[in-house]
């Protein structure tokens, strides 16, 4: 034990030294000094002050008030066009996986409380087709989408065209047949039994592929920018793509670690999973959604490098927050929850950007589909952050741990953050790459219903008897039965608000694909040129 | 380019400390851990029914890890068994610590119910011994058969959870997984579990039930 304490120290004391060097140097070098010219890059000439979410019915659309600036709005419209392929590749694909993933979701949820639906066939048992649910929508959906929508932002942050799209176009193929092998292999019993990482190693093989190769059209561009800035959206997903091929392929190398370091290479890799990929694409894209669709810069952008480094720095380190009470070492357990618990820095930083942006606007959210998306996902992720934050607390973990509470909350994570992002993303985008209106406007409410009204009833109703649930098992007076039985309502419940977020999927489903087939009626101009007049008349 | 190559730079050594401190240290310090002297491998058998295991996804709702009295009191008093230490788990490839007790920890199951007959039956039908359980029925490990031959391992199903007519029989995945049961029993003391203060430890280990 002594030499384990001393290495930490030594590290301890390492890492502060070069922290404090990385702070003088960086204040010595004016690294702090792109302050809110930085922010404002997101901008084309001109355009700060007006809005841009083609989804919404009554957009002014700002298409220039001289030339120069119509010439930029015209530049970004070749960039959007730029990467129209690989974008749609990548949507089109979570699209797809998200149907799926929620199909298997419902289908788990429902086998939790009538178990004896669909037992006869071992394909369908719920310990295969549960992890088929996760796999599906972390992986497919999640993911897919997450680059997608990196892709269409790299060049407008570049502000330059796509180079090399056609790599991720070759990498969205790979990691398709890597989804296929992937949930087949688990269907199939052949899963390889660690939570998060149940695809068999040689399958994501083709998953760290298909991520490197859309690395390729990312370094391409940052290398032909014409922006002097670096938006903090563009540092969310360069480290994010930097990060997962390196998670991915530590955490699935095969038989490197045995027993109960095991377990803590799988709660490093699944929560760095969360921290290190989808958390900073969601967070990247609300950054820049937020304010493009407000008109104005995010209030601070100090503030939001920061964030990036705190979040980087912090977030690295909680995965052990899931082992508490577990077979390890106590230092690796603290270690964890004092990250957890430091993550609260990251967070209020970026939300005082994002909500602080949105102070005097929130009467955008009643006719901004992207904008109430984005802003509700942005809010959830202060929530389901602040709310991590204290489950890693050993007097709350204690309760929490083993329960459906957990679920609830990665739900309110992965679902009421980060998927409404993405789903604001997608509203945002579609009618730029395919010069189309979105043909029917309430369907887009619709699907906010839906998925607001499920959600709402999944997170509240798990969290409810989860906690309840937690602490009934403390107290060997309740018999396990009884605990059982306890927790019945909530999961019935649950599958009420799964069915409806379903629902609200395929509506969401059938949209998207219209979009693709530009179905509905033809406006005269494309979403991009819509004349400003046409608000007037509404 | 050069400042995006920083930031890249940056995130990845940032990811490599997370990587020395919660991979590379904690493998260090667990794989020199002592292996419990009472502790056996597994047979091909057990290792097989591990597999099945994982196959079926048992992972999901049931956990491997009893923890501290003295951190959850719960988890001991329901006969769940001593905490764990990372000893314990020297043969498991990959591990399966869980993360979920819809069902209950499984630690000591093969102490709690060392019938491989009371495995079987629960696995075929959990209804069929616990009344209101919700873990699904596993009948694609059953075959179900007129007349067993010489061999066969027959589980009797209470009516009304068998057939009418015929017999269940356990197939080799049924028998494997049920010994894999069988061998999770971890009641032998553990060497390397840390020295908590003994005395405070006693009195309320004589309160337990």
């Amino acid at each position: 034990m002594t030499p384990t304490i001393a290495i930490l120290l030594i590290i301890t004391f390492v890492l502060s030294t070069v922290g404090l060097l990385l702070l003088i140097w960086s204040i010595a070098n004016n690294q702090f000094s792109h302050g809110q010219d930085a922010a404002r890059t997101i901008f084309s000439p001109g355009e700060e002050g007006h809005s841009e979410d083609p989804a919404r019915p009554s957009d002014q659309t700002f298409t220039g008030d001289n030339s120069e600036q119509a010439e930029a709005i015209e530049a970004r419209w070749i960039a959007d066009q730029s990467s129209r392929t690989a974008v749609l590749t990548w949507l089109s694909s979570s699209v797809f996986w998200l149907l799926l993933g929620s199909f298997f979701g419902l289908a788990s949820s429902i086998k939790m409380h009538l178990p004896e639906f669909l037992t006869a066939s071992e394909f369908l048992t719920f310990g295969r087709i549960r992890p088929v649910h996760l796999n599906a929508v972390t992986y497919g959906w999640a993911s897919m989408a997450g680059i997608g929508v990196a892709l269409f932002l790299i060049p407008r942050l570049f502000k330059t065209s796509l180079v090399g799209g056609r790599y991720a176009v070759i990498g969205g193929f790979i990691w398709n047949i890597g989804l296929v092998l992937g949930l087949s292999a688990i269907t199939l019993g052949l899963s390889d039994g660690e939570e998060w990482l149940e695809f068999p190693w040689q399958i994501d093989i083709l998953f760290v592929l298909g991520g490197a190769l859309c690395a390729i059209p990312l370094l391409l561009t940052a290398a032909n920018r014409k922006v002097e800035h670096l938006y903090v959206t563009s540092w969310y997903l360069m480290a994010a793509l930097v990060w997962f091929p390196f998670l991915f392929l530590i955490a699935n190398l095969p038989f490197a670690f045995p027993g109960a370091s095991g377990a803590t290479v799988n709660w490093w890799f699944a929560h760095n999973v969360l921290g290190l990929w989808v958390t900073p694409i969601g967070i990247g894209i609300a950054y820049y959604m937020i304010p493009k669709i407000l008109g104005k810069p995010i209030i601070s952008y100090q503030l939001s490098l920061i964030g990036f480094w705190s979040l980087a720095l912090f977030y690295s380190q909680v995965g052990i927050h899931h082992l508490i009470g577990g077979p390890i070492p106590t230092w690796l357990v603290t270690l964890s929850i004092v990250h957890s618990v430091m993550m609260s820095i990251p967070v209020i930083t970026v939300a005082i950007n994002h909500h602080g942006t949105m102070v005097g606007n929130f009467g955008r959210l009643k006719d901004s589909p992207t904008l109430r998306f984005v802003w509700i996902g942005a809010l959830m992720y202060t929530v389901a952050s602040l709310q991590g934050s204290m489950e890693a607390l050993r007097s709350i973990n204690v309760i929490t741990h083993f329960t459906h509470y957990t679920v609830a909350h990665a739900h309110l994570g992965m679902y009421a953050f980060l998927s409404f992002i993405l789903f604001g993303a997608v509203y945002f985008i579609m009618p730029r790459l395919t010069n189309w209106e979105w043909p029917w406007r309430k369907l887009i409410s619709l699907h906010f219903w839906l998925v607001s009204i499920g959600i709402l009833i999944y997170v509240v109703s798990l969290t409810v008897a989860g906690w309840k649930q937690g602490v009934a098992l403390l107290d060997a007076a309740m018999p396990f039965m009884d605990i059982v039985k306890m927790t019945l309502p909530a999961l019935q419940a649950r599958t009420v608000g799964g069915a409806l977020m379903t629902l609200g999927h395929l509506v969401f489903a059938f949209h998207f694909i219209a979009m693709l087939m530009r179905s509905g009626a033809a406006t005269e101009q494309p979403t991009l040129f819509r004349p400003a007049t046409k608000e007037t008349a509404q | 380019m050069k400042r995006a190559l920083a930031i890249m730079v940056g995130a990845a050594l940032i990811l490599l400390l997370a990587t020395l401190t919660l991979v590379v240290m904690p493998y260090l310090q667990m794989s020199a851990e002592q292996v419990p002297p009472d502790l056996k491998p597994y047979t091909e058998q057990q290792q097989r029914g591990r597999q099945v295991y994982i196959a079926n996804g048992c992972v999901y709702c049931h956990s491997q890890q009893p923890r501290d009295p003295s951190f959850a009191p719960g988890d001991k008093d329901r006969g769940w068994g001593r905490p764990s230490v990372p000893g314990d788990y020297a043969y498991d490839e990959p591990h399966l610590l869980g993360t979920m007790r819809t069902g209950p920890d499984l630690f000591n199951i093969g102490a709690r119910q060392p019938s491989i007959d009371w495995q079987l039956m629960h696995l075929y039908n959990p209804k069929a011994i616990i009344k209101g359980s919700i873990m699904p029925s596993y009948p694609f490990l059953f075959r179900h058969v007129k007349e067993p031959v010489e061999g066969d391992k027959v589980v009797n199903i209470p009516p009304p959870y068998g057939p009418e007519t015929g017999k269940i029989v356990a197939t080799e995945d049924a028998l494997a997984l049920a010994e894999y049961m069988l061998a999770l029993d971890h009641t032998y003391p553990a060497p390397t579990l840390p020295k908590a203060p003994p005395k405070s430890d006693e009195p309320k280990e004589n309160r337990a039930p």
